[in-house]
């Protein structure tokens, strides 16, 4: 790994278990003497977070599925079962839905601040496509799970998306309609499909896990960035991983859980269509069929373009593109803090995504569609045209010249190097 | 030890006349691929619809009661099928409609050619001009249109409405605003009498 092992096995079990299974030598090196930047701020909290969140999604599921059954006749009955007889049924199925949508907030702003610090530039560049990757087994798990409870919105929600495969129809004829029967298993959407989408659902949580551990191993090599983008230079620039980032990701992760339960116990429903309470009728289309919140941007980018493959590969594209961004961006300096024109466009990429989810929960008409375009086009333009032009013709402001630096002033480090002095243990203890 | 006689690189090419190590590698290896992508079709190919979902495939159904200008909706495999029995100014609407002002110009008809183009005569029932049997399934991403009830907002063709992205049809079942690619796909399907028809 990045650094020397500084464990010492002090007793003799501890020494018998290190030379044949080095399981606490990794713990160890790797989560509580882990150097990290001493300046990270609480944008970097989230990674704990979405760990947790992970977690809650997992130990929810496995006992919803302990009282769930995933046929066409008994999907919603078996949910109003949860919700009703089930012991403490209501608040599992509501820490389960709701946690979806908080696990995709943090999963979001994670995102929105590997962009905005450049944490995706070299050497982390693996790091950044398996949290893609991770994006992208999200969206497919948090579809997949919206099937289940199998009401109108659940049902319409399942043609809408699988039906986005028929377009392959107007490359080769008759592959898409093979495809997305093949996915039905069927010549509609019914009881098959849910019932893979159910074994699926089970499944990806721990595909993440996976890729999850990879991404925390690709981070582990070489250590965090933190909010000047500038490399760490000296020992002294690092703190420990425990009790500082413990502590400072804890105190997030209460602040977070806060906002978490205040939904699950007063507005479990906020952030769901009250359609998903009428159970799905495959001869009757809502009038108005949303996806859940998180998924809205993307189907506002989906709406904008008149043509179905031509919109669907935008679909695709919007979330593909994030691939290439440690590429497509082509400035020296990580961080957007020192960049004073890259930072507008940044900032500009932000509202879009905002207008866009909006958007994508408007009728595609009229104005709405004209702004939908509008916003589409600066999201493709943003990663395109921004990321690689501003990054040649902007000039940068000057870099401190460590991380310690703005944190303490030149002064502080000439005078006491040896000395991490902003998070003492009592501060924070 | 006795490891000298064992090769570093046992697999390197300086090593020109084939043993039997790399005779196996490829047998092996062979095996390996062909295996694997043996077993994997099972578990691929189980997805496809089962034995009793193709058997599921005619439908017949009684038109009797359906006058001019109502229309009827009934399950095959799974997907509505629109029943609509035109009145004369719907047909004369479709029938006037230049091929060239079409976004799809095929008639998406089972029971014809695929190239047939898409007029009103390749798009109603053969010799019975008022009727128009379709899958009532919208074809970007498979909504259901409105318009089959009498109250339905039946779009600027007066055909039918798609809620979800906004397509709308024309009174033969044709695409005329998008962002649907196709028209309305026609099943096989034939008149038994004139009251009934076999779908499927």
């Amino acid at each position: 790994m990045a650094h020397p092992s500084s464990y010492q096995p002090n007793t003799g079990i501890e020494r018998w278990l290190d030379a044949r299974l080095p399981i606490v030598r990794v713990v160890h090196d790797q989560f509580m003497v882990f150097p990290t930047p001493r300046n990270l701020n609480y944008w970097w909290t989230f990674g704990g977070i979405l760990t947790f969140m992970l977690a809650v999604q997992i130990a929810t599921g496995v006992v919803l599925a302990m009282h769930f059954v995933p046929t066409e006749s008994g999907a919603f009955d078996s949910v109003e079962k949860i919700m009703r007889d089930v012991n403490w049924g209501w608040l599992l199925r509501y820490a389960h839905s709701v946690g979806a949508s908080m696990f995709f907030l943090a999963v979001y702003i994670h995102t929105f601040r590997g962009l905005y610090y450049g944490s995706y530039k070299a050497p982390r560049e693996v790091l950044w496509i398996l949290g893609v990757l991770i994006l992208m087994l999200m969206i497919a798990t948090a579809f997949m799970g919206y099937s289940l409870p199998w009401g109108q919105m659940s049902f319409w929600a399942v043609t809408v998306i699988t039906n986005l495969f028929s377009s392959l129809d107007a490359v080769i004829p008759g592959l898409g309609t093979r495809l997305v029967q093949w996915i039905w298993g069927g010549f509609a959407v019914g009881g098959p499909t849910l019932n893979r989408l159910y074994s699926l659902h089970y499944l990806f949580p721990f595909l993440i896990a996976g890729v999850v551990a990879l991404h925390i191993w690709a981070l582990h090599i070489p250590g965090n960035n933190n909010p000047t983008g500038i490399d760490v230079k000296v020992p002294t620039d690092t703190v420990p991983f425990h009790p500082y980032y413990t502590i400072k990701d804890g105190f997030a992760l209460v602040a977070f859980i806060l906002v978490f339960a205040a939904l699950v116990f007063y507005a479990p429903n906020f952030l769901g269509h009250p359609d998903n309470y009428i159970p799905a009728n495959p001869l009757q289309t809502p009038t108005h069929i949303v996806p859940e919140w998180y998924f809205l941007p993307f189907y506002a980018i989906l709406r904008a373009i008149p043509n179905k493959l031509l919109g669907v590969a935008a679909l695709n594209g919007s979330i593909l593109i994030l691939f290439f961004v440690p590429w497509l961006d082509t400035s020296k300096v990580r961080s957007t803090r020192y960049r004073p024109v890259y930072r507008w466009f940044f900032w500009a990429f932000v509202v879009t995504c905002v207008a866009l989810g909006y958007l994508g929960a408007q009728q595609p008409e009229g104005w709405y569609l004209v702004l939908g375009r509008i916003f589409t086009a600066y999201y493709f333009a943003f990663f395109l045209v921004v990321m690689p032009v501003v990054g040649l013709i902007e000039k940068p402001r000057g870099l401190p010249g460590s991380i310690t630096e703005p944190v303490l002033g030149p002064e502080a480090v000439r005078a006491a190097p040896a000395t991490p002095r902003r998070l003492k243990p009592e501060q924070v203890g | 030890m006795a490891t000298h006689d064992i090769p570093l690189e046992p697999l390197s090419a300086d090593n020109d006349e084939p043993t039997r190590r790399d005779v196996l590698l490829i047998a092996a290896g062979g095996c390996a691929i062909v295996g694997g992508a043996a077993a994997l079709w099972p578990l691929l190919d189980q997805m496809n619809p089962d034995a009793s979902t193709l058997s599921l495939a005619t439908t017949e159904v009684d038109i009797s009661h359906v006058e001019p200008g109502q229309a009827l909706t009934v399950m095959w495999r799974g997907k509505p099928i629109f029943i609509r029995h035109r009145t004369d100014q719907e047909i004369a609407k479709a029938k006037d409609t230049p091929l060239d002002d079409l976004i799809d110009p095929l008639a998406r008809n089972a029971n014809l050619p695929e190239n047939a183009p898409a007029s009103d005569d390749n798009r109603a029932a053969k010799d019975r001009e008022p009727w128009l049997v379709m899958v009532g399934v919208c074809t970007h991403l498979g909504c259901i249109p409105k318009g089959q009830a009498v109250g339905d907002y039946k779009g600027e063709y007066g055909g039918w409405f798609c809620p979800c992205h906004g397509s709308q049809y024309d009174t033969a079942g044709r695409v005329r605003i998008g962002p649907a690619p196709e028209n309305l796909a026609i099943p096989p399907y034939s008149f038994l009498s004139d009251e009934k028809i076999k779908i499927g």
